[in-house]
């Protein structure tokens, strides 16, 4: 696919790690744009291993999260996998009152998530 | 054209507890439905409570709550139509944040919306925003019509704690 504006992505061991480059995943546009690329690994791309970094990102909503469900819909399916690594604590809170850490697991950091898909 | 506000569909501060014992920051402003109108005034909430000493967990959840109700606001209740207009009202004290936002929709129940987290809604990808702030907020309370909010937060004990998790 073209080049990703809102995301990074980079190869490990098989698995697809993607970083953000936004810190806040706020604005509704940047969050349409995010969403359509974080589709295109699976579509375009055929990634079906991705392993999401967070470090960067301080501050994302729920129109975020969707984005995240979406994609994690879009993966199921084809037999693939979606992990989450390295949230702030207080999105990681988010995602225990959402119960979105039932749907998607959560590794504490990198290491510990490309492990995981071992 | 531009509808003008109905002052019943608003719920009025004087039916709250609050307690700013000085002059809080305040912000009262009329926007257009546009997430950007609304993102300039959230980052000016957001400033005052740096200012105000608000920090930590607190900060995240107060910032959750203000996004997700706006764009509710925004996007749910106004439709994004350019006639209808979004109304913020927000203050805040070291001690207290009293935020009140009202659309121009047709309201909502929060009550009779679906639980997010019940097995068959989980996978789907809508309904958490009105969660959080529930979770987030000291109060939350929704006008009889429910196109307006007023939700309020309460500065805990562990004030200035960055790892408390509110």
């Amino acid at each position: 696919m073209a080049t990703p504006k809102r995301i990074v992505v980079n190869e490990q061991d098989g698995v697809s790690v993607v970083r953000f480059v936004d810190r806040k995943i706020v604005d509704s546009s940047s969050i349409e744009q995010l969403g359509e690329e974080l589709i295109a690994l699976v579509t375009v791309d055929k990634r079906n291993m991705l392993l999401l970094n967070f470090e960067n990102v301080e501050f994302l909503s729920s129109a975020a999260l969707n984005k995240l469900i979406s994609l994690r819909n879009k993966i199921k399916p084809t037999g693939g996998t979606l992990k989450l690594c390295n949230l702030h604590k207080d999105i990681e809170q988010v995602f225990k009152i959402t119960k979105l850490d039932k749907l998607i697991e959560i590794l504490p950091n990198e290491e510990k998530g490309l492990a995981s898909f071992k | 054209m531009v509808l003008p506000f109905n002052p019943q569909d608003q719920p009025h501060e004087s039916e709250f507890s609050l307690d700013f014992n000085a002059k809080p920051w305040t912000l009262d402003r009329v926007i257009t439905s546009c997430t950007d109108e609304g993102q300039v005034a959230i980052q000016e909430l957001m400033g005052a409570l740096v200012e105000q000493g608000w920090d930590g967990s607190e900060f995240f959840q107060v910032n959750m709550a203000a996004e997700e109700a706006v764009v509710n606001a925004i996007e749910h209740g106004n439709k994004r139509d350019p006639c209808k207009s979004v109304h913020l009202l927000f203050r805040v004290s070291p001690t207290e944040i009293y935020l009140e936002i009202t659309d121009q929709g047709s309201g909502f129940n929060p009550d009779t919306l679906p639980d997010p987290t019940d097995e068959d809604l989980i996978e789907k990808p809508r309904g958490r925003g009105v969660m959080l702030i529930k979770e987030f907020m000291s109060e939350v309370h929704y006008n009889d019509r429910g196109n307006s909010v007023v939700m309020i937060k309460r500065r805990s004990a562990e004030t200035g704690d960055s790892d408390s998790n509110g």
